[in-house]
Protein backbone atom coordinates (compact mmCIF):
# COMPACT_ATOMS: atom_id res chain seq x y z
CA UNK A 1 0.00 0.00 0.00
CA UNK A 2 3.48 2.39 0.80
CA UNK A 3 3.92 2.07 -3.41
CA UNK A 4 0.12 3.21 -4.11
CA UNK A 5 0.28 5.99 -1.81
CA UNK A 6 3.91 6.92 -2.90
CA UNK A 7 2.65 6.89 -6.47
CA UNK A 8 -0.83 8.65 -5.79
CA UNK A 9 1.07 11.40 -4.21
CA UNK A 10 2.88 11.60 -7.21
CA UNK A 11 -0.05 12.18 -9.74
CA UNK A 12 -1.24 14.07 -7.35
CA UNK A 13 1.82 16.13 -7.47
CA UNK A 14 1.29 16.55 -10.99
CA UNK A 15 -1.64 17.35 -11.75
CA UNK A 16 -1.56 20.12 -8.45
CA UNK A 17 1.72 21.57 -10.23
CA UNK A 18 -0.03 22.22 -14.05
CA UNK A 19 -3.06 23.65 -12.41
CA UNK A 20 -1.10 25.69 -10.01
CA UNK A 21 1.32 27.52 -12.79
CA UNK A 22 -1.11 26.76 -15.77
CA UNK A 23 -4.50 27.04 -14.04
CA UNK A 24 -5.34 23.80 -16.32
CA UNK A 25 -6.87 20.37 -15.62
CA UNK A 26 -4.44 17.25 -15.54
CA UNK A 27 -7.77 15.33 -17.10
CA UNK A 28 -6.15 12.80 -19.61
CA UNK A 29 -9.33 12.18 -21.50
CA UNK A 30 -9.83 15.65 -22.55
CA UNK A 31 -6.48 16.14 -23.14
CA UNK A 32 -6.40 13.69 -25.95
CA UNK A 33 -9.63 14.92 -27.10
CA UNK A 34 -7.75 18.37 -27.41
CA UNK A 35 -5.31 16.59 -29.38
CA UNK A 36 -7.09 14.94 -31.95
CA UNK A 37 -9.64 17.54 -32.57
CA UNK A 38 -6.12 20.18 -33.55
CA UNK A 39 -8.09 22.68 -30.59
CA UNK A 40 -6.64 26.31 -31.37
CA UNK A 41 -4.75 27.40 -28.43
CA UNK A 42 -4.45 24.58 -26.48
CA UNK A 43 -2.50 22.34 -28.93
CA UNK A 44 1.03 22.80 -28.00
CA UNK A 45 0.45 22.00 -23.80
CA UNK A 46 -1.71 19.26 -24.74
CA UNK A 47 0.67 17.46 -27.00
CA UNK A 48 3.40 18.25 -24.67
CA UNK A 49 1.50 16.36 -21.34
CA UNK A 50 1.19 13.77 -23.65
CA UNK A 51 4.55 13.83 -24.75
CA UNK A 52 4.95 13.78 -21.17
CA UNK A 53 3.19 10.42 -20.56
CA UNK A 54 5.15 8.31 -23.04
CA UNK A 55 8.79 9.89 -22.00
CA UNK A 56 7.57 9.17 -18.37
CA UNK A 57 6.59 5.49 -19.81
CA UNK A 58 10.43 5.03 -20.92
CA UNK A 59 11.66 6.26 -17.92
CA UNK A 60 9.54 2.92 -16.09
CA UNK A 61 10.43 1.04 -19.39
CA UNK A 62 14.46 1.81 -18.79
CA UNK A 63 14.00 1.56 -14.78
CA UNK A 64 11.24 -0.30 -13.57
CA UNK A 65 10.01 -2.70 -16.41
CA UNK A 66 7.46 -4.65 -14.81
CA UNK A 67 5.49 -1.73 -14.03
CA UNK A 68 4.83 -1.53 -17.83
CA UNK A 69 1.47 -3.91 -18.95
CA UNK A 70 2.89 -6.87 -20.41
CA UNK A 71 -0.61 -8.52 -22.36
CA UNK A 72 -4.43 -8.17 -22.36
CA UNK A 73 -6.44 -8.94 -19.50
CA UNK A 74 -8.74 -10.28 -21.37
CA UNK A 75 -9.98 -12.04 -24.90
CA UNK A 76 -9.48 -9.11 -27.77
CA UNK A 77 -12.96 -8.64 -28.23
CA UNK A 78 -14.07 -7.53 -25.02
CA UNK A 79 -10.49 -5.34 -24.71
CA UNK A 80 -11.23 -3.62 -28.01
CA UNK A 81 -14.57 -2.85 -26.99
CA UNK A 82 -13.58 -2.12 -23.75
CA UNK A 83 -11.37 0.53 -25.10
CA UNK A 84 -13.99 2.16 -27.41
CA UNK A 85 -16.18 2.26 -24.82
CA UNK A 86 -13.67 4.03 -22.46
CA UNK A 87 -12.38 7.02 -24.80
CA UNK A 88 -16.82 7.51 -26.02
CA UNK A 89 -17.83 7.48 -22.61
CA UNK A 90 -15.12 9.43 -21.26
CA UNK A 91 -15.77 12.50 -23.79
CA UNK A 92 -19.73 12.49 -23.48
CA UNK A 93 -19.53 12.18 -19.80
CA UNK A 94 -16.75 14.95 -19.43
CA UNK A 95 -13.91 13.10 -17.72
CA UNK A 96 -12.45 9.92 -17.31
CA UNK A 97 -9.75 8.59 -13.85
CA UNK A 98 -7.79 11.73 -14.01
CA UNK A 99 -10.28 14.29 -14.74
CA UNK A 100 -13.42 13.41 -12.59
CA UNK A 101 -11.37 11.16 -9.97
CA UNK A 102 -8.37 12.94 -9.54
CA UNK A 103 -9.00 16.78 -10.69
CA UNK A 104 -12.52 16.61 -9.51
CA UNK A 105 -12.83 15.06 -6.52
CA UNK A 106 -9.15 16.98 -5.47
CA UNK A 107 -11.85 20.37 -6.01
CA UNK A 108 -14.81 19.15 -3.75
CA UNK A 109 -16.95 18.95 -7.49
CA UNK A 110 -19.94 16.84 -7.07
CA UNK A 111 -20.05 16.30 -10.81
CA UNK A 112 -16.47 14.67 -10.35
CA UNK A 113 -17.58 12.20 -7.51
CA UNK A 114 -20.93 11.74 -8.99
CA UNK A 115 -19.36 10.75 -11.88
CA UNK A 116 -16.35 8.70 -10.44
CA UNK A 117 -19.11 6.55 -8.06
CA UNK A 118 -20.87 5.86 -11.28
CA UNK A 119 -17.79 4.35 -13.44
CA UNK A 120 -16.52 2.60 -10.29
CA UNK A 121 -20.05 1.00 -10.28
CA UNK A 122 -20.94 0.42 -13.48
CA UNK A 123 -17.03 -1.20 -13.54
CA UNK A 124 -18.05 -3.06 -10.85
CA UNK A 125 -21.14 -4.86 -12.37
CA UNK A 126 -18.64 -5.62 -15.39
CA UNK A 127 -16.19 -7.56 -13.92
CA UNK A 128 -19.04 -9.57 -12.01
CA UNK A 129 -21.32 -10.18 -14.95
CA UNK A 130 -17.94 -11.42 -16.82
CA UNK A 131 -17.09 -13.67 -14.03
CA UNK A 132 -20.57 -15.15 -14.03
CA UNK A 133 -20.52 -16.18 -17.79
CA UNK A 134 -17.21 -17.30 -17.69
CA UNK B 1 7.49 27.40 -20.50
CA UNK B 2 3.98 26.25 -20.29
CA UNK B 3 5.10 23.40 -22.32
CA UNK B 4 7.82 22.77 -20.90
CA UNK B 5 5.41 22.33 -17.35
CA UNK B 6 2.68 20.58 -19.48
CA UNK B 7 5.50 18.07 -20.10
CA UNK B 8 7.09 17.24 -16.82
CA UNK B 9 3.74 17.53 -15.35
CA UNK B 10 2.74 14.45 -17.87
CA UNK B 11 6.30 12.60 -16.97
CA UNK B 12 5.51 12.84 -12.95
CA UNK B 13 2.00 11.42 -13.86
CA UNK B 14 3.41 8.50 -16.13
CA UNK B 15 5.79 7.77 -12.74
CA UNK B 16 3.20 7.60 -10.69
CA UNK B 17 0.98 5.21 -12.65
CA UNK B 18 3.98 2.98 -12.75
CA UNK B 19 5.32 2.79 -9.25
CA UNK B 20 1.59 2.31 -7.91
CA UNK B 21 0.88 -0.70 -10.49
CA UNK B 22 -1.77 1.32 -12.04
CA UNK B 23 -0.47 0.75 -15.67
CA UNK B 24 -1.61 -3.22 -15.04
CA UNK B 25 -4.89 -4.13 -16.21
CA UNK B 26 -4.91 -6.78 -13.59
CA UNK B 27 -4.76 -4.00 -11.06
CA UNK B 28 -7.84 -2.53 -12.10
CA UNK B 29 -10.14 -5.20 -12.96
CA UNK B 30 -8.76 -6.55 -9.63
CA UNK B 31 -9.90 -3.24 -7.71
CA UNK B 32 -13.29 -3.55 -9.56
CA UNK B 33 -13.80 -6.89 -8.67
CA UNK B 34 -15.75 -6.45 -4.66
CA UNK B 35 -17.29 -10.15 -5.02
CA UNK B 36 -14.00 -11.26 -5.53
CA UNK B 37 -10.00 -10.92 -4.29
CA UNK B 38 -10.58 -7.18 -4.30
CA UNK B 39 -7.22 -5.24 -4.98
CA UNK B 40 -7.25 -1.85 -2.83
CA UNK B 41 -4.35 -0.39 -4.62
CA UNK B 42 -6.51 1.99 -6.80
CA UNK B 43 -8.13 3.41 -3.65
CA UNK B 44 -4.68 3.65 -1.71
CA UNK B 45 -4.23 5.70 -4.92
CA UNK B 46 -6.90 7.73 -4.75
CA UNK B 47 -6.15 8.44 -1.21
CA UNK B 48 -2.29 9.57 -1.98
CA UNK B 49 -3.23 11.87 -5.48
CA UNK B 50 -6.71 13.59 -3.83
CA UNK B 51 -5.34 15.62 -0.61
CA UNK B 52 -2.18 16.32 -2.23
CA UNK B 53 -4.19 18.16 -5.26
CA UNK B 54 -6.64 19.46 -2.58
CA UNK B 55 -4.11 21.42 -1.12
CA UNK B 56 -3.27 23.25 -3.93
CA UNK B 57 -6.71 24.00 -5.46
CA UNK B 58 -7.92 25.55 -1.63
CA UNK B 59 -4.47 27.72 -1.64
CA UNK B 60 -5.02 29.14 -4.84
CA UNK B 61 -8.17 28.86 -6.37
CA UNK B 62 -8.79 32.17 -8.36
CA UNK B 63 -5.40 33.16 -7.81
CA UNK B 64 -3.66 34.22 -11.04
CA UNK B 65 -0.89 31.79 -12.37
CA UNK B 66 2.29 32.51 -13.50
CA UNK B 67 2.06 30.34 -16.97
CA UNK B 68 -1.79 31.13 -17.46
CA UNK B 69 -4.96 32.36 -16.97
CA UNK B 70 -5.84 31.40 -13.47
CA UNK B 71 -7.17 28.39 -11.17
CA UNK B 72 -10.37 28.11 -11.84
CA UNK B 73 -12.69 29.93 -8.52
CA UNK B 74 -15.34 27.31 -8.53
CA UNK B 75 -15.46 23.39 -9.00
CA UNK B 76 -18.05 22.28 -11.41
CA UNK B 77 -20.91 20.76 -9.62
CA UNK B 78 -23.41 19.82 -12.41
CA UNK B 79 -25.26 16.51 -13.07
CA UNK B 80 -26.99 15.79 -15.84
CA UNK B 81 -28.20 12.64 -18.48
CA UNK B 82 -24.67 13.16 -20.23
CA UNK B 83 -22.66 12.62 -17.23
CA UNK B 84 -24.38 9.31 -15.88
CA UNK B 85 -24.63 7.83 -19.51
CA UNK B 86 -21.05 8.95 -20.05
CA UNK B 87 -19.46 7.43 -17.34
CA UNK B 88 -21.75 4.51 -17.02
CA UNK B 89 -20.11 3.41 -20.49
CA UNK B 90 -16.87 4.81 -19.67
CA UNK B 91 -16.85 2.06 -16.35
CA UNK B 92 -18.22 -0.70 -18.61
CA UNK B 93 -15.18 -0.26 -20.66
CA UNK B 94 -12.81 -0.07 -17.66
CA UNK B 95 -14.27 -3.23 -16.47
CA UNK B 96 -13.63 -4.97 -20.13
CA UNK B 97 -10.30 -3.40 -20.58
CA UNK B 98 -8.99 -2.62 -17.55
CA UNK B 99 -7.18 0.56 -18.81
CA UNK B 100 -8.20 4.12 -18.82
CA UNK B 101 -6.52 6.96 -20.96
CA UNK B 102 -3.47 7.92 -18.97
CA UNK B 103 -2.00 4.56 -18.22
CA UNK B 104 -3.53 3.76 -22.29
CA UNK B 105 -0.51 6.72 -23.44
CA UNK B 106 2.13 5.92 -21.23
CA UNK B 107 1.79 2.05 -21.76
CA UNK B 108 2.65 3.06 -25.57
CA UNK B 109 5.86 3.49 -24.54
CA UNK B 110 6.25 -0.39 -24.43
CA UNK B 111 4.70 -1.00 -27.99
CA UNK B 112 3.03 -3.97 -28.06
CA UNK B 113 -0.13 -5.28 -29.57
CA UNK B 114 -2.35 -5.25 -26.58
CA UNK B 115 -0.82 -1.80 -25.85
CA UNK B 116 -1.32 0.16 -29.24
CA UNK B 117 -4.50 -1.77 -30.02
CA UNK B 118 -6.34 -0.73 -26.81
CA UNK B 119 -5.17 3.00 -27.09
CA UNK B 120 -6.27 2.71 -30.90
CA UNK B 121 -9.64 1.54 -29.20
CA UNK B 122 -9.38 4.65 -26.73
CA UNK B 123 -8.76 7.25 -29.90
CA UNK B 124 -11.63 5.34 -32.00
CA UNK B 125 -14.06 6.30 -28.62
CA UNK B 126 -13.03 9.72 -28.55
CA UNK B 127 -13.36 10.61 -31.93
CA UNK B 128 -16.53 8.66 -32.23
CA UNK B 129 -17.94 10.96 -29.39
CA UNK B 130 -17.57 13.67 -31.39
CA UNK B 131 -20.33 12.52 -33.91
CA UNK B 132 -22.39 13.10 -30.74
CA UNK B 133 -24.45 16.37 -31.75
CA UNK B 134 -23.62 19.38 -29.40
CA UNK B 135 -27.03 19.49 -28.34
CA UNK B 136 -26.94 15.85 -26.97
CA UNK B 137 -23.87 16.76 -24.85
Amino acid sequence: MGMALLGGGLIGLAAAGLLVLTGKTAGVSGIVEGVLRGERGEWSWKVAFLAGLVAGGLVLAWRLPTALAAGPPRAWPWVIAGGVLVGFGARLGGGCTSGHGVCGIGRGSLRGLVGTTVFIATGALTVWLLRRLA
Amino acid sequence: MKVAIAFASGLLFAVGLGVSGMLQPARIIGFLDFAGAWDPTLLGVMCGAIPVYFVAWSLRRGRACRWGASVPARANHALDGRLFLGAGLFGVGWGLAGVCPGPAVTNAAAPATFTLSVLAAILVGVALSALVPARAK
